[in-house]
């Protein structure tokens, strides 16, 4: 049973094989059985789950077929969901509920998706191994002594082990593809502005991008129906008309012109078997008809400064709300002002929003503000300009998605170390391009992610890319032998 | 030594739109605590700001009002600190890159000569929430209603020479923002709020001296007193051997004096960069044309006109355009009354004594234009004098009807029948023998005595013209 693909549960809810509160309750006792060994989830929600999945079985018995009717999902726990305790992995929001619902769960409940709970997660998204949540990290399924990846590992963690057939993620520098790939999973980030922002807890707005996370490319595809659309409450948001994001799975790749990105082969840190997963997933595709050549990025050794610049900038900024004065965590007894702000904070922040605050708050101060700031926005432009460049002569980039296999827990004691774990995935968030991580091989039992990076608004093809690849290889269909 | 006063304003005008500058819910003045603010205004996670197009094009119409650049494309940008009626622990506001740049307002000074004042920039922002610390044991209140409210932040030039220049270019720039009709003008609800950078330097130097910024400044009145009081201070301090530092100081009305807040080293720093949830405002030339067509007719062309049209003085002309709703009052009595000229009297004249002595507003005053105009027609077809008009105003201020049921009901008509003065005069010249012996022998001061006597006979209702015309044919005669 847990073998079925989001895709696959679509079709079974359709044709009335099962009906979606049987789904549902299926998947909400694997939970319960399975993930304390993970801790995938902050918040399982049943009895919601288990009414919207009536609802569901309602409007499926008049023969509605709204996108994602009846199937179980998971919102990442940055997702405000009305009702809900929206913590984004703080003790800071860990008494926050949120009074309103984020676009992309107003739009995935609009098209009948069952949401079993919120996922886990790094705090506000900044980490790259989960174990910066404040409810403690998660454990991936393949290894449980090793991380998930980050920030979505709740998200990544709960559908490699099947626990979910589909969960949303974001991705401000990698934090959808790196756990997807470390828990052996698909995962898209968007292009910038497909997916609305609104009711997304902002870590570093103008990179900040929800996502789906499933098993497959086709899952994702049908997930990102779901989510992606214009929305007049985010400015930021691309008007465009509405797309079938699985509209080219079945495309063949005669012709189709993959780029290597040289610099995301040649520097030192790239693990020689992640190298070979690669490159024999380069031969799948060139079976396939595509061909392949090697192009150039020659910027992309500023992304990772760049990136840290920008997004912690962003989130000093963004996170400054949080002051306990409104709502979420305020300390005991403050004597005054001062005190209760800077209390608050020092008590329901960690240590890592904490860095990154003042990293921010540092690089936008007077006098430093032109040396960091607007050079890391110059830089930004320079990095895009690569990929405009690259993209004249190819139709997708590959690259892997991480330098290295999913790392022990506690590995990572040093943040640069951590911050270099997502030194492949960072580029395509700075130039706002499309991308995603989709299983590739394994080695020593550990999942290994192979990346593509698409030309603005290019989903649907890299999901056609990943699709026709996922026809030839069965890296997607596996799953971990403590959770089959 | 001889001192000279640089004054520079910041006049932060609240822009009347229905609703917010990044959110939907509504501006109204004065509902309950926090029942005007949605999950936006309230700084909840994951929020987003949306901008309201109504706010972008009141601030191009003041641009255009004062003939200033408009900015093709400006950026909002966050001013960041903490403070618990700021929600976000941000403000968006424009820093870099102001929807409106480099402009000017002509002020007119005491002895009549205009004054151009250089208008900086002025830039779109929201305003914060307000903390109440009445009724809160220990406690702050925080009222959210208000933040989120649009407004616009119009910086002068260090150009301000006096307090009474300062009052003046801050008047004009009330009229104007009344006259687009873009701000209530509300200082009481601070819908119109001015902070004041005030220096002083020797006459004749020109670099500038170290200055104040001076906030709390919600009325003229306070901005005179305030600026004076200042400008006293740091010439004082100066000439006692100190040195002003840079602070922002709070004026105090109650005690008429500016305490310090906060001096420069403990200044905030505010952090401002791009605002990453909005992008670039693009104002194109077509979106600019049709706010240029939008605009009123502004309050110095129409003081000219005034001067053109109606014959009237410049200054009399300036009195009536102080505000729309004025000029718009004197154009409908002086066509009405078809009498430009007697309509300004009065307007200026008897109708803003009474407007005054009943400290009322314009809009609820118990005679309106169309009122006004009936009265001064009855002076213009000499059914009453300008004498009587004005107890017949008084008794239409009172609520005692239009000019014609108060000239019916009181009698009032004027005396206008030959036959019927000369009978009057006729009447006093026999009653006053000795007088009209005195006045035929060469006395002509009597001659007023006689007009005396002839009104009062007539309780004033005689046409003073025919009055004057037949006694003197009479009493020469």
């Amino acid at each position: 049973m847990a073998q079925e693909t989001l895709s696959g549960w679509v079709r079974k809810l359709q044709a009335r094989e099962i009906s979606s509160r049987e789904l549902t309750q299926l998947y909400l006792d694997r939970i319960e059985r399975l993930d304390p060994q993970l801790n995938s989830f902050i918040t399982v929600t049943a009895e919601q789950a288990l009414a919207q999945a009536e609802a569901a079985d309602a409007r499926l018995a008049k023969g509605e077929q709204t996108p994602l009717l009846g199937v179980p999902i998971a919102q990442k726990d940055i997702f405000c969901t009305e009702g809900v305790r929206t913590s984004c992995g703080s003790r800071m929001l860990d008494p926050f509920v949120s009074p309103y619902n984020a676009t992309v769960v107003e739009r995935m409940n609009a098209a009948g998706a069952v949401m079993l709970g919120k996922t886990n997660m790094d705090e506000f998204a900044m980490g790259s191994s989960n174990e910066t949540s404040f409810y403690g990290p998660v454990r991936n399924p393949w290894d449980t002594e090793r991380v998930p990846g980050g920030s979505s590992g709740g998200s990544a963690a709960a559908v490699g082990a099947r626990l979910v057939p589909g969960a949303t993620g974001t991705d401000t520098g990698g934090s959808i593809r790196q756990p997807a790939a470390f828990c052996g999973i698909t995962g898209l980030k968007p292009t910038y502005g497909r997916v609305s922002r609104y009711g997304m807890i902002a870590f570093a707005s103008s990179l900040d991008q929800g996502g789906p996370m499933a098993a497959t490319a086709e899952d994702c595809g049908q997930m990102l129906n779901a989510m992606a659309g214009f929305d007049e409450r985010d400015s930021t948001s691309v008007e465009r008309p509405a797309e079938d994001f699985t509209a080219a799975l079945n495309q063949d790749l005669k012709g189709l012109r993959i780029g290597l990105p040289t610099e995301f082969f040649g520097e030192a840190g790239l693990d020689e078997r992640v190298r070979g997963v690669i490159d024999a997933a380069i031969e799948v595709l060139k079976g396939r008809g595509a061909e392949v050549r090697e192009v150039g990025l020659p910027n992309s050794h500023l992304s990772v400064p760049a990136y840290y610049v920008v997004a912690p900038a962003e989130c000093s900024s963004n996170l400054a709300r949080f002051d306990g004065v409104r709502y979420g965590y305020r300390c005991e007894n403050p004597e005054d002002l001062m005190d209760l702000y800077t209390r608050s904070r020092g008590e329901g922040f960690g240590d890592e929003v904490k860095r990154r605050i003042m990293v921010g708050t540092y690089v936008l101060s007077a006098g430093y503000y032109d040396a960091y700031y607007l050079k890391a926005q110059k830089v930004r432009r320079i990095i895009a300009d690569d990929f405009r460049r690259a993209f004249a002569d190819v139709d997708v980039l590959l690259a892997p998605t991480t330098p290295e296999l999913p790392f022990a827990l506690g590995a990572k004691a040093d943040p640069v170390s951590m911050y270099l774990s997502d030194i492949y995935t960072i580029a395509a968030n700075l130039a706002g391009l499309p991308a995603m991580s989709l299983p590739a091989g394994e080695i020593d039992g550990l999942p290994v992610g192979l990346q593509l990076i698409g030309n603005y608004f290019d989903e649907a093809r890299l999901l056609g890319v990943a699709h026709q690849y996922q026809q030839e290889t069965d890296w997607h269909t596996r799953v971990p032998a403590a959770f089959a | 030594m001889e001192w000279e006063t640089v004054i520079g304003l910041e006049i932060h005008a609240q822009l009347n739109t229905v609703s917010k500058i990044f959110s939907g819910a509504p501006t109204a003045y004065g509902a309950e605590p926090n029942r005007q603010a949605c999950p936006v205004d309230l700084g909840m996670p994951g929020v987003l700001p949306v901008l309201n197009q109504g706010a972008v094009e009141r601030a191009v119409m003041l641009g255009l009002a004062i003939n200033a650049e408009i900015t093709p494309r400006s950026v909002f940008a966050r001013k960041n600190y903490f403070y618990p009626d700021l929600p976000k622990g941000y403000q968006i506001s424009q820093f870099e890159l102001p929807i409106v740049g480099l402009g000017h307002l002509d002020i007119e000074l005491e002895d009549g000569t205009i004054k151009r004042i250089g208008v900086t920039r002025a830039h779109l922002e929201e305003d914060a929430g307000k903390s109440l610390h009445e009724g809160f044991e220990a406690m702050t209140g925080i009222d959210l209603n208000r933040a989120g409210t649009p407004l616009i932040e119009i910086v002068s030039e260090p150009e301000l020479r006096s307090a009474k220049e300062a009052v003046a270019y801050m008047k004009k720039l009330h009229s104007l923002v009344r006259y687009l009709d873009i701000c209530d003008g509300n200082m009481q609800e601070g819908s119109f709020r001015c902070d004041a950078n005030v220096s002083v330097r020797p006459k004749g130097q020109t670099e500038f001296g170290t200055r104040a910024e001076l906030k709390n400044l919600n009325s003229f009145r306070f901005v005179e007193r305030a600026i004076n009081f200042e400008v006293e201070r740091q010439i004082d301090l100066i000439e006692g051997g100190g040195t002003v530092v840079q602070e922002t100081r709070l004026y105090d009305p109650d005690r008429d004096e500016t305490r310090s807040m906060r001096s420069k080293e403990e200044a905030n720093d505010y952090r401002y960069f791009p605002d990453p949830d909005l992008l670039p405002l693009v104002v194109d030339t077509a979106f600019v044309d049709r706010m240029r067509e939008r605009l009123p007719e502004l309050p110095d062309a129409k003081r000219a006109r005034f001067v053109e049209q109606y014959g009237l003085s410049d200054y009399d002309a300036g009195v009536l355009t102080a505000s729309r709703e004025m000029g718009d009052f004197y154009e409908a009595v002086a066509a009405g009354c078809d009498a430009p000229k007697l309509a300004a009297n009065w307007v200026m004249g008897e109708f803003s004594a009474a407007m005054n002595r009943s400290e009322v507003e314009l809009a609820d005053a118990p005679v309106n234009a169309e009122g006004l105009a009936g009265l001064l027609a009855r002076i213009q077809d000499e059914t009453i004098s300008g004498k009587i008009a004005k107890e017949v105003f008084e008794a239409m201020w009172n609520g005692e009807g239009d000019a014609d049921a108060v000239i019916e009901a009181k009698g009032l008509k004027q005396i206008t029948d030959t036959g019927a003065i000369d009978a009057i005069i006729d009447e006093v010249m026999a009653s006053n023998p000795q007088q009209l012996e005195q006045y035929r022998g060469g006395k002509d001061k009597l001659f007023g005595f006689f007009v005396g006597q002839v009104m009062k006979a007539t309780q004033g209702k005689a046409n003073p013209a025919q009055v004057n015309e037949r006694l003197k044919a009479k009493l020469d005669g």
